[in-house]
């Protein structure tokens, strides 16, 4: 395998999803490819810091504002159920 | 979601608690724009309270509303540049996605793990930054993949792309975060010249 065949099968070795032949010659690769190991290695930590990145907050007037018009709508969809428990 | 599909509203605030963030964020990333989120966080919701009863769980109920937001944000950015509503697949330049991938060309060691910079202020701007830089097919493909944690199953229906189509944009959205992030992130003492990495 060579460094670009290695990286057209990046996503599916970070993802877990290679062919396990393709594994065995893609891992063959890395051990001796320094640069590859590297790149394969920024990848997952790209992704890493994606994944782990908090959320934004709503707004709060638009949180109450959403809030308030979404327990309207529900009486309006669902007018015999218990309503009771919102808060 | 028994409860709240049989009417009771306390439980259906109890999901729209535990869900909204994630659903106005990827609005938010998508459109670039917090009031068109409030707009598309607003849509989804109201989208979920009427259509609810449908809703099947074959889905988890993040992945039923990310699928939701994710269409009503597609629909304002056409809005937004004027053009007919058509599907991603449609509108992409045929010859985007073909041709070589693009080669590394900054790789090095970061100097700090993701542990470490994720607490940095500096980081979540620079994420954002990077993540903006990129053309919007790959941000899409990205956002529903790695940042939402969908399957590639998944943004391939949300998008209405094929799955192949949605491995290639993905491959790319990941090799520019990282040149982007590297160069940020990156130890110049420990830099391999790309001309190291030719087969």
């Amino acid at each position: 395998m060579k460094c670009d065949q290695l990286l057209a099968l990046l996503n599916d070795y970070v993802d877990g999803d290679v062919d396990p032949a393709l594994c065995e010659e893609f891992e063959k690769h890395l051990a001796g490819c320094n640069p590859c190991q590297v790149v394969v290695d920024n990848i997952r930590k790209t992704i890493t810091l994606y994944r782990g990145g908090q959320p934004y907050e709503l707004p709060l007037r638009f949180r109450e504002r959403l809030h308030g018009m979404l327990r309207e709508r529900w009486k309006q969809k669902f007018p015999g159920a218990d309503s009771s428990k919102s808060s | 979601m028994r409860r709240a599909k049989s009417g009771d509203m306390g439980a259906f605030e109890e999901l729209v608690n535990r869900h909204e963030r994630r659903v106005y964020s990827l609005a938010r990333r998508i459109l670039r724009h917090e009031h068109d989120a409030e707009d598309v966080t607003q849509q989804t919701l109201l989208s979920a309270v009427e259509h609810l009863p449908e809703f099947r769980e074959e889905a988890s109920f993040a992945t039923w509303l990310l699928r939701i937001a994710t269409h009503a944000a597609l629909k304002m950015l056409r809005k937004r540049r004027g053009l007919p509503t058509v599907s991603l697949e449609q509108a992409a330049e045929p010859a985007d996605d073909e041709g070589t991938i693009p080669h590394p060309e900054f790789i090095a060691d970061w100097r700090e793990n993701p542990l470490v910079l994720a607490q940095q202020a500096e980081t979540r701007r620079l994420l954002d930054e990077a993540l903006n830089e990129l053309d919007e097919k790959h941000r899409l493909v990205f956002l529903l993949r790695d940042v939402e944690g969908l399957s590639v199953r998944e943004t391939a229906e949300a998008l209405e792309l094929s799955e192949a189509n949605v491995k290639v944009r993905l491959l790319r959205a990941r090799l520019q975060l990282r040149e982007r992030l590297t160069r940020a992130f990156g130890d110049e003492s420990k830099r391999l010249q790309p001309h190291a990495h030719a087969p």
